[in-house]
């Protein structure tokens, strides 16, 4: 039997950030203590004793908000329904305001033996246009204080592309993070998505554009494999041993189990959602689910995902269109997009920066 | 009814003067039409012709009308297109008349057209007679205007009838005129029959139905009818006349009527425009003057967006074929957009007329390739090759002389424009012949121009750098040595045939450098930077670049949203089949119909 990831959706923030379009609330505390509630009932009826799970996430929002009790009692449910890993990677993304010492050693306790920290920044001016709550020096010390803690699995939210962003100040919050004690770092382009605050002209105006976005995710590549963390997928950068095991998951097509407002799952066979209301979720006994693939992992999803990976994708494993790929192939490896070594076809950190059209000409 | 009680008549007007309004308000006037069954500009009855108001295709109706002498009258109104490209129709429809009602506006006065087509006009011995309309709008001079009348077209217009056909000003008036101005027509029952058709449309029941023109004789049911041009024999089914709103089969026509006939006639193309009916077993010795095969003038190869709508874009090119004989088209294929067909159109507007209804009437996403004429090229052998696709032109060292059709081109404008005018005619190459003064404001200019300058953009230009005050008409010159070259565009370094066009060599180089502009501007960055270049022969003369995109990732994977990334890459894939894969580019549609839009 395959091993289990579990995602908990965390949909509270304390404030919403502008650019940002996953599903959240503003945080109450009767909510929250519903929302737990409804988390553990879920995971009873998901119940099975017979499958192990070795990876569980809570992402948000923001689950730090949630008390040390609140996710002992979520991951005691876990330990209760499923057979949970002692060596599970439990990931916990926090914004740093909320990181204490306290709260740090209470994580500790509650089981959480890995952090998501979104730092985004170590520009202070940036920090404040993305109107996150934090500065660089108090996420500085929130990463500190969590080493001190005890977490030695820390990992960092970087954001590539933010209004005045320049390549300077992109190398010297990478420089200053690579000083911090972290293992992990996901660096993200800053998309604007539709509808949210940041869709509007004088933020799109202020965004770096398309050449110098592209030149910052080569630098962000090139500075994080200087400081040793090696590029391991599109957006993804870890030292040796680090890779985020819950994430991998995704672009492996292994098995994951969404509980929350707004999680997705790939669970017996089907891809499946949870509605974006908290409503919703805390009422009904068991989430209800929308099914968004019946039969998700085929051939097109799978080679999309793997090349997502630095590894890239084994033509071995996809045989039957080797043939047509390795057409493909010459002008993009000309262009300098994709290697290939015979077996393996890889994307470049070039061919990453497009790789919806290499990936898109590749499979299709 | 006796001759003498019928007036045969059409309304010359430019674009917006009414003609289309003064005709309802006769149809209302002389209660053919209930008023409840109004519909506006009732004549017009294709959609295009009442958003442009212009007149497509001649109709014909017949009214009744009973005048001031206390007699019945029995009027034909023939509908004549407005347009220079149906400048043959409008003289077979003129042919049919004995008289015209030229309708002028009494703000704007004499337009190009309405010069043209009264000229032409008053060439078939037609009497004219001016109405002023919109002498209801403040800016209305119709003193000025009768002079115009006066001084430009040579006939009395002072005592013109003074008319708002908007407001039903005065519409007796014109109706009177028509009855003490307008000769009846002549013409001898007893003689063997003789018809001119002056327009033809396709009944999905009926078959052809031809509007006629009975000059001698009478036609009826049963008779056994020829048409002279193609020879070919068909039996009177019905023959009547039209009210407004439908055929009236009243069995049979004589000498002076207008009215239709159906013979179960299969195709179109056995019912020519300006072909003479006579009667298959008494014909008459000679057919009407006049008769000429419409050719086609300007072509364009049109392409159905989607290849796989090849069959229906050919079905619906029959279908209008079946109305319209003077549109040709046959198969061919280009290398950038496949299958598709080489269109043959009487000038531009017809060209335009065809492309929407084909998209509009028959829902087809169309590329369209750039215009082109008709030139003459005598090859070193002595061979002559006339090129209607530039696809075709043959290597210049083959080559002996190449020609070009010009025409001769008549521009009325308020004289303030004169000089932009000048400078746009000059642009396109024109040869400047003469101009006049219509009266203290208003000029006309004569111009000799290629038409291979005006088949793109010329009127468009000229109007917006007139303000939309001039108007334009032309005629064909024949042919014209000239230096022409074919002027290919590569992308990527591969020629893409559909972008291909002849030009004169003076215009090359600037051509070639807004077009490279425009692609660039419409050809969206993708993987692999696009190389354009415009090139003679295999000479560059212009270049622009595409550079590769940079940045296209989706770069977030939260939560394991797989489903959304993946059908953001088959959103993009499928985007990417409404573009044309030329090689390793993708080029979108846009970027073909960029090309054809080159502001000056």
């Amino acid at each position: 039997m395959n091993t289990l990831g579990i995602y908990i959706h965390v949909p509270f923030c304390g404030k919403k950030c502008g650019y940002c379009d996953f599903y959240s609330v503003c945080y109450s505390k009767v909510q929250a203590e519903l929302y737990v509630e409804a988390v553990s009932r879920n995971i009873t009826h998901y119940s099975d004793n017979s499958r192990k799970v070795d990876t569980i996430y809570f992402g948000g929002g923001t689950p730090s908000l949630l008390r040390n009790d609140q996710l002992s009692f979520i991951i005691e449910a876990i330990c209760n329904n499923f057979d949970l890993d002692p060596e599970a990677e439990i990931t916990l993304e926090a914004n740093p305001s909320t990181l204490t010492p306290e709260k740090l050693t209470d994580l500790r306790k509650a089981g959480i033996n890995r952090l998501s920290i979104g730092v985004q920044s170590m520009c202070d001016a940036e920090l404040k246009l993305l109107g996150r709550n934090h500065t660089s020096e108090r996420a500085s010390q929130a990463v500190y204080d969590a080493a001190k803690a005890g977490f030695t699995n820390i990992s960092c939210d970087l954001m590539i592309g933010i209004p005045t962003q320049s390549s300077e100040s992109l190398k010297e919050s990478i420089k200053l993070l690579s000083e911090l004690p972290i293992h992990h770092v996901s660096a993200y382009i800053l998309n604007i998505e539709e509808g949210t605050p940041f869709d509007c002209k004088e933020i799109r105006t202020s965004l770096p554009d398309e050449d110098e976005t592209a030149e910052q995710y080569l630098i962000t590549v090139n500075e994080l494999g200087r400081y040793g963390f090696a590029q391991y997928e599109v957006s993804n950068f870890a030292r040796k041993g680090f890779e985020s095991r819950h994430n991998s998951r995704y672009w492996m097509c292994d098995e994951y189990l969404g509980i929350g407002p707004a999680a997705h799952s790939c669970y017996k066979g089907k891809r499946f959602a949870v509605p974006r209301d908290i409503e919703t979720f805390i009422n009904s006994p068991v989430q209800p689910v929308t099914i968004t693939d019946e039969n998700p992992c085929g051939f097109e999803e799978y080679a999309m995902l793997r090349l997502r990976l630095s590894e890239g994708l084994s033509l071995s494993d996809v045989s039957e269109h080797r043939e047509s790929i390795e057409k493909k192939l010459p002008p993009l490896i000309k262009a300098g997009y994709v290697k290939y070594d015979g077996e393996h076809v890889s994307l470049t950190p070039e061919g990453f920066l497009v790789s919806n059209s290499v990936i898109e000409s590749l499979i299709f | 009814m006796a001759n003498d009680k019928i007036r045969n008549f059409c309304i010359i007007a430019h674009i917006d003067h009414g003609k289309s309004t003064l005709a309802d308000r006769i149809l209302e006037k002389t209660e053919t039409v209930a008023i409840r069954d109004m519909e506006d500009q009732l004549l017009d009855n294709m959609d295009i012709e009442r958003e442009r108001g212009i007149t497509i295709k001649a109709r014909a109706v017949r009214l009744k009308y009973t005048a001031n002498d206390g007699e019945d009258y029995i009027f034909n109104l023939i509908d004549t297109p407005g347009h220079v490209d149906f400048n043959y129709e409008v003289s077979r429809s003129l042919a049919a008349c004995e008289g015209a009602i030229l309708v002028v506006d009494a703000s704007q006065g004499i337009e190009a057209q309405t010069l043209a087509n009264t000229y032409l006009a008053i060439e078939h011995d037609l009497e004219v007679v001016p109405v002023v309309n919109k002498i209801d709008l403040p800016s209305a001079d119709p003193e000025r205007v009768c002079n115009e009348v006066e001084n430009v077209i040579g006939i009395p217009a002072m005592d013109a009838p003074k008319i708002s056909a908007k407001m039903g000003i005065n519409i007796e008036e014109v109706l009177e005129r028509i009855v003490t101005d307008i000769p009846a027509p002549k013409g001898d029952t007893e003689k063997p029959l003789k018809a001119l058709i002056f327009d033809s449309y396709y009944d999905s029941y009926k078959g052809v139905i031809i509007y006629v023109r009975i000059k001698e004789g009478r036609v009826k049911v049963g008779d056994n009818i020829r048409l002279m041009a193609t020879g070919a024999v068909f039996t009177v089914v019905e023959a009547g006349f039209m009210d407004a709103t439908s055929l009236v089969n009243n069995g049979s026509l004589e000498a002076g009527e207008v009215g239709y006939i159906a013979a179960s006639i299969k195709s179109i193309g056995d019912t020519r425009v300006g072909d003479t009916v006579t009667n298959n077993d008494e014909p008459c010795d000679e057919p009407l003057p006049g008769y000429r095969k419409v050719n086609p003038m300007v072509f364009s190869g049109i392409y159905p967006a989607d290849g796989a709508k090849y069959g229906d874009l050919r079905e619906a090119l029959e279908k209008l074929q079946l109305n319209d004989a003077s549109l040709s088209f046959e198969p061919e294929t280009s290398i950038a957009l496949g299958f598709g067909f080489r269109c043959g159109f009487l000038g531009l507007l017809h060209m335009e007329i065809i492309q929407e209804r084909l998209e509009r009437e028959y829902n087809l996403d169309l590329i369209t390739t750039a215009p082109s004429v008709i030139y003459k090229v005598t090859m070193t052998n002595g061979e002559i090759q006339y090129i209607d696709n530039p696809t075709n032109y043959p290597d210049p060292s083959l080559i002996q002389t190449a020609e070009e059709p010009m025409v001769k081109a008549s521009i009325l404008s308020p004289s303030d424009y004169v000089g932009s005018i000048m400078e746009l005619c000059q642009d396109r190459r024109g040869i400047f012949k003469d101009m006049k003064y219509l009266d203290d404001t208003r000029v006309e200019l004569h111009y000799e121009l290629p038409l291979n300058e005006i088949v793109y953009d010329f009127f468009d230009v000229l109007k917006s750098r007139t303000k939309g005050y001039a108007s334009f008409d032309y005629e064909m010159l024949g042919y014209k040595p000239s230096k022409l070259v074919k002027l290919d565009i590569l992308l990527n370094g591969d020629i893409v045939d559909a972008l291909s066009f002849i030009i004169h060599a003076d215009s090359a180089y600037t051509r070639a450098r807004k077009i490279a502009e425009k692609l660039k501007d419409n050809i969206p960055r993708q993987m692999f930077e696009v190389p354009i270049q415009a090139a003679i022969g295999g000479k560059i003369i212009a270049r622009e670049t595409v550079k590769a995109m940079r940045k296209d990732v989706l770069a977030k994977c939260y939560g394991g949203d797989i489903t959304r990334k993946k059908k953001l890459l088959e959103k993009q894939k499928e985007g990417k089949k409404r573009m044309r894969q030329l090689g390793t580019v993708e080029v979108p549609q846009e970027a073909f119909m960029s090309v054809l839009k080159l502001d000056s």
